[in-house]
């Protein structure tokens, strides 16, 4: 999956230097800038995925952690072992939050590599309008993933109480992805605004503010808040679930 | 039933254990009682509730009432403590089909925290060895057979030294060599000093290897005790071959005895066969066996044949169960 994510900047990259020239103010952001810069071709990778690319691997993994164990009937063998409930849940949910770091972090990174391979590389303007050295760019780069990975901390508990539910992991999986569509549905719906801060893909988008000078840290801090209430929650549900769950798969 | 034996030597003590799923009741009321040191064999028709019976044993599933006792500790209380003390094969082996025999129980070994790492390897191979798969350790478990990962299953109980083995249908899947193995093993492992309490649907292979044994019926637990106590449940009864039915069915009805012609039909050389419980252990009386025949031979009964039927496990599981497709449900 990890290899998936890597493709999306790589057909961005390949993409743009095929074609003569793209036209500014079309397609996702920052894919003008491309051509003058290649580490923008990991923003805009980021950019493309968070809508979907991300939330489906992440739903993916989180969703599997139990269910899949339950499915394969190993669940049953690791309990008697005994690994412990509290303790299985905690590295299931270890391994999801180890996969939503690294998502990110192979799209900023591989989005870098190609970029710097096809295009030049320079010194960025930010969006305040102040221009930074191509090293610390790539700091800028990968600020983004580690926001990014945050973002995702709460779908992956979602995902982990989904997969609490159920012996199916393709039921948890799906169910965890549709829920990241609907949350980003209902935050396009104006007429829902006073619901909108509370979505926890509500700030997946507003890393613009780490692409400032000096960054304003205050999106970043805003957005970890709301992640750690959704951990807290769906982590206790998930809990409450898998302790007192009988396993019968 | 056991006579009373102290709580602290059984290994395995339920008293009321129940577990109601929606209406069902998958186990109802069940009371064993498993000697300490003994080769266990749970019976029961499929669907009888042993397996669910076997996860409350293990704090799979939480008892809806009673309670469970096992190597003297509550459970699930004492989960932690108890458990890496039991090796456990349920409803069948289960295996990540995309590692290798050896990495799976790499990975259930890692999963408790109560055994050291450092021998971890040295544990893998010996367990492996015992159930005989090394030289398909390195195999991925996709490829096994089903008799291979049978064994694996029991290879992963094996991988800590334990006081108490349960194993769920642990000759399933296996051939005639791959079942005389796992007798060998679980007289081997009784012999070291571990309670073995087996599930199964084999009659045979619970009387050549038990001790000692239970039989669930939708549920309940309908009889247990030794082999020998189980068997004593049921009655003798006799047999007489003769072409003279007719007569001698009057003469063991007038001995206080209801004869049956056999289900069979007529036997070889054109007689009939009867059969008759044989009332009492007591050899006396008008019912003994010699005097039956003595007053069939009186009466003109011409008899070719005369035996007395001890009953078998088999006969009595199925007194207890039902008979044929018609199992208590």
């Amino acid at each position: 999956m990890l290899c998936a994510l890597a493709a999306i900047p790589i057909l961005i990259a390949v993409a743009v230097r095929l074609s003569s020239s793209v036209p500014p103010g079309r397609g996702p952001a920052f894919l003008d800038r491309i051509t003058q810069n290649g580490l923008f071709v990991g923003v805009t990778a980021m950019l493309v995925s968070v809508p979907l690319f991300l939330p489906l691997t992440v739903g993916v993994v989180a969703g599997d952690t139990v269910a899949g164990e339950a499915g394969l009937g190993t669940l049953r063998y690791l309990l008697v072992a005994p690994a412990g409930r509290v303790r299985l849940l905690l590295v299931k949910y270890a391994g999801a939050v180890a996969f939503a770091v690294a998502a990110p972090l192979v799209v900023a990174l591989v989005g870098a590599g190609i970029g710097a391979a096809l295009f030049p590389v320079g010194p960025v303007t930010l969006l305040s309008g102040d221009s930074i050295g191509a090293a610390e760019a790539l700091q800028r780069l990968l600020l983004i993933a580690a926001y990014l990975a945050v973002s995702l901390m709460g779908l992956s508990a979602i995902g982990l109480f989904m997969s609490t539910l159920t012996d199916v992991p393709v039921g948890a999986m799906a169910s965890t992805v549709v829920l990241s569509v609907v949350s980003q549905v209902l935050d396009a719906l104006p007429q829902l605004e006073w619901l909108h801060p509370w979505l926890f893909s509500h700030y997946w988008l507003d890393f613009a503010d780490l692409l400032r000078q000096p960054i304003a840290w205050e999106s970043f801090l805003t957005n970890a808040l709301l992640q750690g209430g959704y951990v807290a929650v769906f982590g206790a549900l998930a809990y409450g679930r898998f302790v007192t769950k009988d396993v019968l798969s | 039933m056991t006579a009373a034996v102290p709580a602290t030597e059984l290994s395995i003590e339920t008293t009321g254990l129940s577990k109601r799923f929606g209406h069902q009741l998958a186990v109802d009321g069940v009371d064993l009682a498993v000697p300490k040191g003994s080769v266990f064999g749970f019976l029961g028709p499929n669907g009888s509730g042993k397996t669910t019976t076997i996860r409350l044993m293990l704090g799979l599933a939480v008892p809806t009432g009673g309670s469970v006792r096992l190597l003297g500790e509550d459970m699930p209380r004492q989960l932690h403590g108890v458990l890496p003390r039991v090796g456990a094969l349920v409803e069948g082996p289960a295996f990540y089909p995309f590692l290798s025999g050896a990495a799976n129980l790499h990975r259930f070994d890692a999963a408790d925290p109560h055994v050291p790492a450092a021998t971890r390897k040295a544990r893998v191979r010996s367990a492996l060895e015992r159930v005989g798969l090394t030289h398909a350790a390195d195999k991925k478990v996709r490829a096994y057979s089903l008799g291979m990962k049978q064994r694996l299953g029991i290879a992963n109980a094996l991988l800590a030294p334990r006081d108490l083995l349960i194993l769920d249908e642990p000759t399933n899947g296996l051939d005639p060599q791959g079942t005389r193995e796992v007798r060998s093993l679980v007289r081997s492992l009784a012999a070291d000093g571990a309670t073995v309490f087996v599930s199964s649907h084999l009659l045979a292979e619970v009387e050549q290897i038990c001790t000692h044994a239970a039989i669930m019926s939708a549920g309940r637990l309908v009889a247990q005790g030794t082999l020998e106590e189980l068997r004593q449940g049921g009655q003798a009864r006799i047999r007489v071959v003769t072409p003279d039915a007719g007569t001698a069915a009057e003469v063991l009805s007038r001995l206080g005895l209801s004869a049956a012609t056999s289900p069979g039909g007529a036997a070889p050389g054109g007689g009939g066969v009867l059969y008759a419980p044989l009332p009492g252990a007591a050899g006396n009386g008008e019912a003994a066996p010699e005097a039956v025949v003595a007053a069939l031979v009186a009466a003109g009964v011409r008899v070719r044949g005369f035996a007395i039927e001890q009953v078998s496990l088999e006969d009595r599981f199925v007194a207890l169960t039902g008979e044929g497709f018609d199992v208590v449900q």
